[in-house]
Order: structure tokens, then C-alpha cells, then sequence
């Protein structure tokens, strides 16, 4: 601030009170909403307050399964939403790795060709080219498994540039040094690269880790089996169920379960997430 | 460019496998086919299918439904960058101003960035909900009659603000950094010059954060057009009577639920030519930097 002026702090101060109210008002109903029973939430004005409903709904979403659920315990879809999201993390950043690797510290044949062709995936979002991409795993057999979730997911141009932004800024003499050294590619990337860029690929993980776990229309197209339902697509089974009511203190309370974990990774690793997220981006 | 490099003939290629398998088999073939069916019309059953060159594009655009769809989106891209990043610039500009809590506004501002946007939508959906919602009652109170099951343009209203709650935290994140940026002495030596703040921000920072600005207009639109599909098919499914049916939501309707393939592939190459364009228009502006 340049100069004092106490009218200007006290807007300031409004302005952010009321946008963290906007934003944190919604998820407030909705937690408040899972802690009742069915009869407080049938008419309106519903309860702004805790009900004492919350343990015992709770407990039913993530043991039994629910009929509107398709009969599938939350507890068992959240965890499809962590293999799913912990296999589309890892290979993202695995494949990743090595290809900018290759990009940077090779020379060879139709490298740039090879550049284009990940950079052009940028441009392909799966919700575009859904239905051919449905049809070619159908006829590589892959409906209904963990891979057919999470491999068609890990091709990433995003994590390809992040990583080669990062190893171009590495200085050269590392690399002439370890050959002096005798060190061949192999273990330079192992004993060198990796240890280096540590820090890139913890604020890429919790990025990557947020975008997997959030999928949703790739679940729900490949997954027909209720045991391969992941949290945020189920949940839409239970709110859209057709001729019976919502039932909207269990929904709520999966809404709070499906959010919690993405969520606390933000927070507890907030600055390493705001420095990946700013510089992946730009 | 590294002047160092390792020589080897295979190594960079088995490095590379992995990534470019993927990219071929789930990006290429995919959108290959999709080129190709577009030319096609197929039967239900895909026993049989006959070549009609651009016929099915030719459908789409004689479609009023298909091009209401446009216009919705239109509206729907535009609605939520607005929402999104006015509400986003005006947080991050109190942000930045108050110094020792900046830290402490900005954790209860980006959460939403992790909820997901079928979840945003749901959650959304509870609330604006006719005849339950707490937002519903309260509008009913002020004597707004409001059900987006019967009003079109309640439902567009609905996804909108639903779309662009999930997205404050994203854009809030980058002005941030953008004023973060801008040299205090730049501040300063203008309120020496008797510069109001008013005047400060539409001189100084509004211009300075236009790299910014640009990049995240292309980054909303993108987000409005292809990642909210979700936020639709778990609430309002499209409805009501179509109000809310944006492209995407189409591609998978005319798709799945109609088993119009060749439709639905002239659907797809279209959006793909979108984001394409949107993509270029990027990247040619962003290195270019709107600087002064």
C-alpha cells in the first residue's frame, strides 16, 4: 500500500470477506446438508446449521452400498478415484521425464518431428474426440480395467515442456562433468536430472494428482461396471436417479467425500501448488 | 539448445516410446477416425455405412438445434469469463493490497481450484434447487420465482455462476502473481505525482497486467468450452428443452445417446478446429507479449 487510507482498507477488507464468502458458502451447505437426516432436507428453508445425522451417514455412504448409488460403497469409490488418479500422476510424470530427457539432451533424427507431434496433443482435449477414442478401446479390450482409465490419460505435452523449460536452465558443465566422469546417460539422469528436479516434480504431482482424481467423463464412458466407479462420476448416478427423489443428504455427504481429498492436497502443499500451477502454465 | 549432448543411436528413441505410443494410439488414431467418420453416414448397428462427403456437416449447419448450441456456448463462454475474472481481478487487486494477510486470504480463496467441476455443478444444483435450495428460498423471498427445471435461462444462469465459482481460484492465482510483479516504485512514484488509486489501476497495473489478462481470457475460454461437460451432464443434462446443451455436451449426446456417429464426428472435427484456432491465437499473442 502507498499511502493510508482507512476507507480504502476497510473496502479492501470487504471485498475479500465477501469473496471468501461467495466461495466458501456453497461447500458450508453442503456439509451442513450431509449432517442431517431426509425429513429436515424435504422442505425449504433447510437447516443452516449441523444436524446430528452427520456420523451415522457418513458411516452408511462409505460402508454399505447405497440402491441409488447403483450399490456401490463411497468407501470403494474413492478408492478407483486414488489408483485412478495415483496411476494417471505417476505415468504422466514417468513418460514425461524420460521424453524430455530425450528432447534435450539428444541429437538425432526428427527430434523436432517428434516435439510437434506431443505439442499437438495439447490441442485434443478427450471430450472432443470422445467417441472415437471410446471406439478404440473397445477394440483394444480395455472397458472395464484400471488400465483402460489411466493409460489414455498419460500423455502429457504439459509435463513434457514443464520438464524440458527445467533442464534447458540446467548448466551444461554438469553434464561435462559427469562425462569426464565417466558417467554415461543413463546414470546422468538417474544420479543427477532426477535429484535436480525433485522440487518440479512434487508441484507437478499435486497438479497431476488433482486432474486425475476430477475425471469424469472418461470413467464414466470406460467403466459400465459398478465396481470400477470412481467418486466423481458416481455421484452423478445418485443425483440424477430418475423417478425416485434425490436424496440429498447422502449426495451431499459423497460431494464432501469427493472433495476433501483434492483439496487437502491444495492447502497443506499450498506454495509448492502455486508455484507449479503459475509456472507450468506460463 | 544444450552444445553438450549424449551420443546414441537407440537410447533417445526408447526414451521417447512410451510418450509417442500413447500419443498415436489414444490422440492420432482417434482423431483420424474422426475425420473419417465425418465423411460417413453409418447405421445403428455400423453394418453398414456410405460415403456423403461433407453431408454431414452440411446437416449440422441446416440444424437450428446445432446452431442454438453454438450461441449457447457463446453465451456460456462469454458468462463465465466475465464472472470469473472480474470477480477473480478484484480479489487478487484486495489481495495484493493488504500485506501481512495476503497469505492468509489467498488459502481460503484458491481451495475450489480442486473441487471438481461435476462437483461444483451438484453442489450448485442443491442450492438453486426449487424447492429446497436455500438460494431458491431466499430468491423467493425477494419474490424472484425461480426454477431452472421449467426456465431456460435460469438453467444457462445456473451452470454459469457454477462454472465460474470453480474457476475464481485459478484466476485469482494468476493476477496475483501479476501484480506481484509490478515494481513498487512504479506505484509510488505516480502517488507522488498525485495519483489516486483509481487512477494508479487503470494507468499502471491494468495495462502492466494485460500479458496476463490475455493469457487467462484464452485459458477461461478453453475451460468454458471443453472442461465443463461435466458441470452440464451432472446437472441439467442439457435441458431444459435444450437450454443448456453447449458443443461438448452434444458431441457425447448425438454420440451415445442418439448413435449418430457420423454426426457426431462432423461434431468433433469442428470443436477440434476450435480449439486449434483458440490454441494458435495463444501462443502467437503470448510470445508476442502485450508489453509496454
Amino acid at each position: 500500500m502507498v499511502e493510508n487510507r482507512p476507507v480504502a482498507t476497510f473496502v479492501t477488507h470487504a471485498v475479500l470477506i465477501a469473496g471468501v464468502v461467495f466461495l466458501c458458502f456453497p461447500v458450508w451447505m453442503a456439509l451442513v446438508a450431509s449432517t442431517h437426516g431426509p425429513e429436515a432436507l424435504s422442505k425449504a428453508p433447510i437447516p443452516l446449521w449441523f444436524g446430528d445425522q452427520g456420523w451415522q451417514n457418513y458411516r452408511d455412504l462409505l460402508t454399505t452400498g447405497l440402491p441409488e448409488a447403483g450399490g456401490v460403497p463411497v468407501g470403494l469409490m474413492m478408492l478407483n478415484s486414488l489408483i485412478m488418479a495415483l496411476g494417471i500422476t505417476v505415468g504422466k510424470i514417468a513418460i514425461s521425464l524420460i521424453a524430455a530427457y530425450a528432447i534435450v539432451y539428444f541429437r538425432f533424427p526428427f527430434r523436432m518431428g517428434f516435439f510437434w507431434m506431443i505439442f499437438i496433443t495439447l490441442m485434443l482435449p478427450v471430450e472432443v474426440r470422445i467417441l472415437p477414442t471410446f471406439d478404440v478401446i473397445t477394440r483394444l479390450d480395455m472397458l472395464n480395467t484400471y488400465h483402460g482409465l489411466i493409460i489414455p490419460l498419460i500423455a502429457s505435452a504439459t509435463a513434457t515442456f514443464l520438464f524440458r523449460q527445467f533442464f534447458l536452465t540446467i548448466p551444461d558443465e554438469l553434464v561435462e562433468a559427469a562425462r569426464i566422469d565417466g558417467a554415461g546417460p543413463m546414470k546422468f539422469f538417474r544420479d543427477i536430472l532426477l535429484p535436480l528436479s525433485r522440487t518440479n516434480i512434487a508441484a507437478l504431482f499435486i497438479i497431476l494428482f488433482i486432474y486425475g482424481w476430477n475425471q469424469y467423463l472418461w470413467p464414466l464412458i470406460v467403466t459400465t461396471e459398478e465396481d470400477l466407479y470412481t467418486v466423481v462420476m458416481g455421484i452423478q448416478r445418485m443425483a440424477n436417479s430418475g423417478e425416485s427423489l434425490p436424496v440429498w443428504h447422502y449426495i451431499m455427504g459423497t460431494a464432501m467425500l469427493a472433495l476433501i481429498p483434492p483439496v487437502v492436497v491444495v492447502l497443506a502443499m499450498q506454495r509448492l501448488f502455486v508455484k507449479g500451477l503459475v509456472e507450468s502454465e506460463k | 539448445m544444450k552444445r553438450v549432448v549424449f551420443r546414441s543411436r537407440w537410447l533417445p528413441y526408447a526414451l521417447l516410446a512410451p510418450q509417442i505410443a500413447v500419443t498415436l494410439i489414444f490422440f492420432f488414431w482417434p482423431a483420424l477416425r474422426a475425420i473419417e467418420s465425418s465423411f460417413f453416414i453409418e447405421d445403428a448397428f455400423g453394418f453398414a455405412r456410405e460415403f456423403v462427403a461433407f453431408e454431414n456437416y452440411a446437416r449440422l449447419f441446416a440444424d437450428a438445434g446445432y446452431l442454438k448450441s453454438f450461441r449457447t456456448t457463446l453465451v456460456f463462454g462469454v458468462g463465465v469469463t466475465a464472472l470469473a475474472m472480474s470477480i477473480a481481478l478484484a480479489l487478487a487487486v484486495a489481495a495484493n493490497r493488504v500485506l501481512q494477510a495476503t497469505t492468509l486470504y489467498r488459502t481460503l480463496i484458491i481451495w475450489p481450484y480442486a473441487v471438481a467441476p461435476a462437483l461444483a455443478g451438484v453442489i450448485w444444483f442443491f442450492l438453486m434447487n426449487p424447492s429446497l435450495g436455500i438460494v431458491a428460498y431466499w430468491l423467493d423471498l425477494l419474490g424472484y420465482d425461480w426454477n431452472h427445471y421449467q426456465n431456460g435461462d435460469q438453467a444457462l444462469l445456473m451452470v454459469i455462476v457454477a462454472a465460474a465459482w470453480k474457476q475464481i481460484s485459478y484466476n485469482f492465482l494468476f493476477f496475483l502473481a501479476g501484480l506481484q510483479s509490478i515494481p513498487k516504485s512504479m506505484m509510488e512514484a505516480a502517488a507522488i505525482d498525485r495519483a489516486g488509486p483509481w487512477r494508479r489501476f487503470w494507468t499502471i497495473t491494468f495495462p502492466l497486467l494485460s500479458p496476463t489478462t490475455f493469457f487467462l481470457l484464452v485459458i477461461n475460454f478453453v475451460y468454458a468450452f471443453f472442461e465443463t461437460f461435466a458441470l452440464i451432464h451432472a446437472t441439467t443434462s442439457g435441458g431444459p428443452s435444450d437450454s443448456t446443451s453447449i458443443l461438448v455436451f452434444r458431441v457425447y449426446q448425438t454420440g451415445f445417446v442418439g448413435q449418430d456417429y457420423g454426426s457426431s464426428a462432423a461434431q468433433s472435427v469442428i470443436l477440434m478446429a476450435l480449439v486449434i484456432g483458440l490454441t494458435v491465437i495463444q501462443f502467437r499473442y503470448v510470445e508476442r507479449r502485450v508489453n509496454y
